[in-house]
């Protein structure tokens, strides 16, 4: 069984996306995703500064396996990227809702997120893959 | 679900994720396959290869058989009992039906064939056979177990009965032995030193459970994959298939032309295409050191040639810490290609296609 956190919206191409304290939004991809993947090798993610709109392609994945676009779930400017990833990207498989995470957006519209999955709306999302 | 070998519930319990993989279940990881694929290059992995199909040929004219069977000559291993060949077995059109090890035993031989290829393999073994005085025996009762790595042959002789143990000193790189109900071979697709053993599904059980106790990783087959390519070893169905002529999937030194009377199927197109000054295709090694991953499929152009290639298999390299593949392209390639890499042209360099051996990196 793969880990869903209840406190996180997704998308069914399996980005989740955190709202922090801040009003800012984090993301990154899934425990089932990295499951999939298998070894994570590189993480391609995009530029602080620049704007990202929701459901088109804001950086690439590649595993041993595969490799897989990345989407954000809400638009608005990129503020932070998790550079640790570059050096390990281990940290995907390892702690994809933590250490794992690939970057930060400042929300230009945060109702983009009521679209995204619940984490029940996940979990029927990869059973109905399955 | 798919056919289950006898180890499967090891695998479940070791918690391997299982995969279809030419109809059969089997693992492709543990957990991490850079893990595994590590533990192979520095100590001794353990891998579940009983998807393999072994078939044993038998009777007056075996050795008559294989020599119009195969491409390469059982003749060349007359002299040594237990030795191994690798083979293409090709179509009259010269392309590759399967590629294979067969191994020279005392008055009959051991083939062991790809399992996605099992039933064309077998029927046209049988085909082949009517003019012989042969008998062609599938040997699906029998497991296998591939240990590879440096550590490798030692820790399976620590787990060895005496008879076991000895057959593994006195066996050579490439040759195979019997004892005591082992069928036991020092060959491999990693690249590495190691041993390739086909038992019974009771003997292997045990024979893992024992191994991994002493400290053998089970590694699957996503390790498998990415070692076998570090090596630069063919994958039937990537580097080579029944349109493919083994001259341009590097297996020129597999095609046994020695004896003029030999005469094998598909030996008059290899010859023709000899004659015509060989293929236009040749397999050739790629490595990219940028942060990017060539995977089987992508296209390949060439400055100044209209005619592209493609990548035929192609992975991130644990050992070297950066993308390799194995790629058909035009003859005239020179030392660096453009790949189409997720719609971006990246140019990339051309090596021979080895990339690791004995955990050393040769590029």
């Amino acid at each position: 069984m793969s880990d869903i956190r209840n406190e996180l919206k997704y998308l069914p191409s399996h980005e989740w996306a955190r709202l922090e304290a801040d009003g800012t939004v984090t993301i990154g991809i899934s425990d089932h995703a990295q499951d999939s993947l298998g070894d994570v090798v590189y993480v391609e993610t995009p530029e602080v500064g620049s704007s990202i709109a929701a459901g088109e392609e804001a950086g690439v994945v590649e595993s041993v396996k595969a490799a897989s676009d990345i989407f954000s779930p809400v638009s608005g400017e990129v503020i932070a990227v998790n550079e640790t990833l570059e050096d390990a990207p281990e940290q995907v498989n390892e702690s994809p809702y933590d250490d794992g995470w690939f970057f930060k957006v400042k929300p230009t519209d945060l109702s983009e997120l009521d679209d995204a999955l619940d984490a029940d709306g996940y979990q029927n999302a990869i059973e109905s893959e399955a | 679900m798919g056919h289950k070998t006898a180890l499967y519930d090891l695998h479940k319990a070791a918690g391997g994720k299982l995969v279809d993989f030419g109809g059969w279940d089997m693992p492709i990881n543990y957990g991490s396959q850079i893990e595994e694929h590590h533990q192979v290059r520095h100590h001794a992995g353990l891998f579940d290869v009983s998807h393999m199909t072994v078939v044993d040929v038998a009777g007056a004219d075996a050795r008559a058989y294989l020599r119009k069977l195969l491409a390469n000559d059982v003749a060349r291993l007359d002299s040594t009992p237990g030795k191994a060949l690798y083979s293409a077995m090709l179509n009259p059109e010269g392309g590759v039906i399967d590629d294979l090890i067969v191994y020279h035993m005392d008055g009959w031989y051991r083939t062991v064939v790809n399992c996605a290829t099992r039933d064309k393999d077998l029927a046209w073994m049988e085909q082949c056979a009517k003019e012989f005085d042969v008998t062609i025996s599938e040997r699906p009762e029998l497991a296998m177990l591939a240990v590879q790595g440096p550590a490798a042959i030692a820790k399976v002789q620590n787990v060895a009965n005496t008879a076991q143990a000895e057959a593994i000193s006195g066996l050579n790189v490439f040759c195979g032995a019997e004892a005591d109900g082992w069928f036991i071979a020092r060959t491999g697709y990693t690249g590495e030193d190691g041993l390739e053993i086909m038992l019974s599904a009771t003997d292997a059980c045990a024979l893992w459970q024992s191994l991994v106790a002493s400290g053998v990783t089970p590694c699957g087959l996503g390790a498998r994959d990415t070692l076998r390519l570090e090596a630069g070893m063919n994958l039937y169905g990537h580097e080579m298939d029944e349109n493919t002529s083994p001259l341009v999937a590097n297996m020129g030194w597999t095609i046994a032309l020695e004896d003029p009377e030999r005469d094998f199927i598909g030996r008059t197109v290899i010859e023709q295409m000899r004659a015509n000054g060989g293929p236009d295709t040749k397999l050739v090694g790629l490595v990219l050191r940028e942060r990017s991953v060539l995977r089987a499929g992508q296209t390949i152009s060439i400055a100044g040639n209209d005619t592209s290639g493609i990548i035929t298999s192609g992975t991130f390299s644990p050992t070297l810490g950066f993308s390799i593949a194995l790629a058909r392209v035009p003859r005239a390639t020179g030392s660096s290609v453009e790949v189409n890499l997720r719609n971006k042209a990246v140019t990339v360099e051309v090596v021979k296609p080895h990339f690791v051996r004995s955990g050393e990196a040769l590029v």
